[in-house]
């Protein structure tokens, strides 16, 4: 009673699962799309029901500089885990650098759109539901690009300073997933705030 | 019994003699349990924080019995009561239901896919320490009187907290800021805790374990879990506004404003109602390993559970305005709303079939767990009837915010959670502690329950129809309520009583309860081939799995299981 008989099984086969790192990721993902997707109901929800001005037409413009700048921050991006893929540690600096340099711009495109709204149009989050709606959203979305800008320093100080090898390739994939989403986010933002919000 | 798992040795060489440990100072211990990023430690603190919330709310119920079981009850004042109802809901549903499942889940998932630990043991401990935290940050609202920053009055707006009770206006000082605040935290505990459960369940199942040879159990917790982050993260994102209305100023469920109270109520049951079914999958999970064990056949129809679960996580995630039928929503939405809540019965119903079938013809033994499995069946399917009867929406016009929707769902939390969590404390305790809980006082804790619950919540449907709202202090005689509420007091002090022999039963058994071996049930999953209580590495050597009840296979080599795969 002791031994299994030696059966053909499937378990033969080599036994490879998905690997972890991609998994959790996907599994934030999914949830942190969920909490925006409240937000974006939120403010589709509220749009034009705000009981005084300004409205969005009045002060909003088209971010398109920023918006560029931040998509293309996923094509530099893909290209570093490229080059870090192929060993090339100095190309993936440079894309790194690159990535963090035109996400900074967008931050910053958002901090002085922000400023303006709130000084020159007085706009703040307890003007009308439209400030309420719209900063919770963008800021939202900001808060999540801060913290991946933060993270993609991170690897850039590890990859100036010969930490990275193209051993951590599978670590950077999981990051850019993060940052792809961010970006995918903007997309959806861009086109309720911007386009059918105005 | 214990030997004949041991044949496993032979073929997968585990070692599975106890390790003596040396005495440990109280201190090191303590630094033991909190650092600790073991499963099966953080799923027992898991388990251990929510007997305690257990308890505190169990106390809640019943200072709101006492108040109610004769009319004009001055016991505690309009305001306490108020707080207790919050509490209570609050803490049941938050600090017990979701912590208790996701302990057993720390703890099972892992031994019974055959893996080390979870896919991340430190962002088990961070989620763990940072629920615990949210719990006692919402009864750290009590200390101090009225003072300490306002910290002194407990919340009172209930635990969906309709807006625009949550207002500044309506709820001055700070008892909404905590509800709010420890609702983020112990969310952002549970979505970390469910994304490491999923992560565990997909990528450290051991060799041979594919996704069709996992016990339901894993597989309800793949299914609970992935709801957790769909339906937890919405409310998530409206408490932060809920905090932004506090504290900023934004305008969100400010009616003043333009602001809507309807929206607070679709965010806050769009997570609301798949919370019920992220409670009572876990609670199916047990079902799924308990009743097989006990009535010795496999469990009938595995594919059709495993798509019924998964059918029911998704429905659920589309039927949670059948808790606003009365707001008005228009006759479409209605339509909507209450078919998709009568379809779900359809899953639900075949799960029940499943375990009748599973029962039906087998020799089945009356243990400890099986009674609770048994009851469970039972109230399972009388609280789903009235469940069906609440989704027709004339009717839950009728009924709904009286005492008969809060007899349908303590059918629900009580009649089937509850019940199926002791069951799942009676059969995985001698996993856990090595030794076995005491049948005897395990039959007192039943017998009392089962009269306790039916006494309660059986009754207590007849004040509703009568017309009994809830969430009232007191009421007047004369109205034929009040004897339904005498016996419906009675029954939860009957069922405090009951608690209190299981509380006293775990204390016991975990001294003086008998010994248990590896494998006291005779049962079939990975976690009975290992010693009890399992090393700190699970296994000495990675299982491997032919089929669905690897220990089957071993016990009996002359007819395995996966002749019939
Ligand atoms: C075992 C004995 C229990 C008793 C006697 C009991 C009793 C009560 C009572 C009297 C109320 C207040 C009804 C009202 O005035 O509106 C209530 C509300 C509630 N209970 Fe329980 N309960 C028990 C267990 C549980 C459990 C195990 C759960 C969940 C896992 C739970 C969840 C709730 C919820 C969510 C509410 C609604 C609170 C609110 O209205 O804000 N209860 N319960
Ligand atoms: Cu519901």
């Amino acid at each position: 009673m002791s031994t299994i008989p030696i059966t053909p099984d499937p378990a033969d086969e080599p036994w490879v699962l998905p690997d972890r790192g991609t998994i959790g990721m996907a599994c934030l993902i999914i949830a942190e799309s969920a909490i925006f997707v409240i937000f974006v109901v939120a403010y589709i929800f509220y749009m034009g029901q705000g009981l005084g001005g300004p409205t969005p037409k009045q002060v909003l413009e088209l971010p398109i500089f920023t918006t560029i700048c931040l998509l293309s921050s996923s094509l530099t991006l893909h290209w570093a885990v490229v080059g870090l893929r192929k060993s090339k540690i100095g190309a993936f600096n440079a894309w790194l650098a690159a990535t963090v340099v035109l996400g900074a711009i967008f931050l910053i495109g958002t901090g002085m759109e922000w400023y303006h709204l709130i000084y020159v149009d007085g706009l703040t989050i307890q003007t009308n539901l439209f400030g309420t709606t719209f900063y919770s959203l963008v800021g939202l979305h900001a808060t999540h690009v801060i913290v991946g800008l933060l993270m993609l320093i991170a690897a850039l100080i590890f990859g100036l300073t010969g930490h990275v090898d193209e051993k951590h390739a599978h670590r950077m994939d999981v990051l850019s997933l993060y940052w792809h989403f961010v970006d995918a986010v903007w997309v959806i933002v861009f086109t309720v705030v911007y386009v059918l919000g105005r | 019994m214990a030997d004949s798992v041991s044949g496993l040795s032979s073929v997968e060489a585990i070692d599975l003699t106890p390790v003596e440990k040396p005495r440990q100072l109280f201190l090191e211990v303590l630094y033991d349990w909190v650092t600790t990023v073991d499963h099966k430690k953080i799923g027992l603190m898991y388990i251990a924080y929510s007997l305690i919330f257990l308890v505190i709310g169990g106390i809640e119920a019943i200072v709101m019995r006492i108040q109610l079981a004769v009319p004009h009850n001055t016991f505690v004042s309009p305001q306490v009561f108020n707080r207790m109802f919050t509490l209570h809901g609050t803490t049941m549903v938050f600090f017990v239901g979701m912590p208790i499942l996701f302990g057993f889940g720390n703890y099972l998932v892992p031994l019974m896919i055959g893996a080390r630990d979870m896919a991340f043991p430190r962002l088990n401990a961070f989620s763990f320490w940072i629920s615990a935290f949210g719990g006692f940050l919402l009864y750290y609202s009590f200390i101090g009187g009225s003072g300490l920053y306002g910290a002194g009055s407990a919340p009172d707006v209930g635990w969906f907290a309709y807006a625009p009770l949550t207002a500044r206006v309506f709820s001055p000082g700070h008892s909404t800021d905590y509800w709010t605040l420890s609702i983020l935290l112990s969310g952002i505990g549970s979505i970390g805790t469910a994304l490491n459960i999923v992560a565990t369940v997909i990528c450290m199942r051991c060799p041979g374990m594919k996704l069709n040879r996992m016990p339901l159990l894993a597989w309800l917790y793949l299914v609970t879990s992935s709801m957790v982050f769909i339906a937890v993260s919405p409310l998530t994102a409206a408490q932060i506004m809920l905090m932004l209305d506090r504290y900023v100023g934004s305008h969100f469920f400010d009616a003043q404003a333009g602001g809507s109270a309807i929206l607070w109520m679709h965010f806050f049951w769009i997570f609301g109602h798949p919370e019920v079914y992220i409670l009572v999958l876990p609670a199916f999970a047990f079902a799924n390993e308990i009743i097989p064990v006990f009535s010795r056949k496999a469990i009938f129809g595995y594919p059709a559970m495993v798509a019924a679960s998964v059918g029911i996580g998704f429905i659920s995630l589309s039927v949670w305005a059948h808790h606003m039928f009365a707001v008005g929503m228009g006759a479409g939405a209605n339509v909507f709303f209450v078919f998709s809540t009568m379809i779900i019965s359809v899953p639900t119903g075949i799960k029940i079939f499943n375990w009748l079938a599973t029962i039906w013809g087998g020799k089945i033994r009356f243990a400890s767990p099986m009674l609770f499995s048994v009851g469970f069946l039972f109230q399972f399917l009388v609280a789903g009837l009235t469940g069906i009867m609440l989704s027709v929406a004339p009717f839950d016009w009728q009924l709904t915010g009286s005492y008969f929707v809060v007899a349908h769902f303590h059918y629900v939390l009580v009649g089937a959670i509850l019940f199926m969590i002791f069951a799942a404390f009676y059969y995985w305790f001698p996993k856990a502690t090595g030794r076995m809980m005491s049948e005897r006082l395990g039959k007192w804790h039943f017998w009392l329950m089962v009269i306790g619950f039916h006494l309660t919540f059986d009754f207590m449907h007849i004040p509703g129809l009568l017309g009994m709202p809830r969430r009232i202090y007191t009421y007047e005689p004369g109205r034929g309520w009040e004897i339904w509420n005498l016996l419906v007091s009675i029954g939860a002090v009957i069922q405090a009583i009951a608690t209190l022999i299981f509380v006293y039963n775990l204390v016991h058994s975990y001294y003086k309860g008998e010994k248990a071996g590896n494998d006291p049930w005779d049962a079939w999953t990975l976690e009975w081939s290992t010693a009890s209580p399992p090393p700190s590495y699970n296994f000495a050597t990675t299982p491997i799995v032919h089929s669905r009840r690897p220990l089957w296979d071993i016990k009996h080599p002359e007819d395995p299981d996966w002749n019939y795969e």
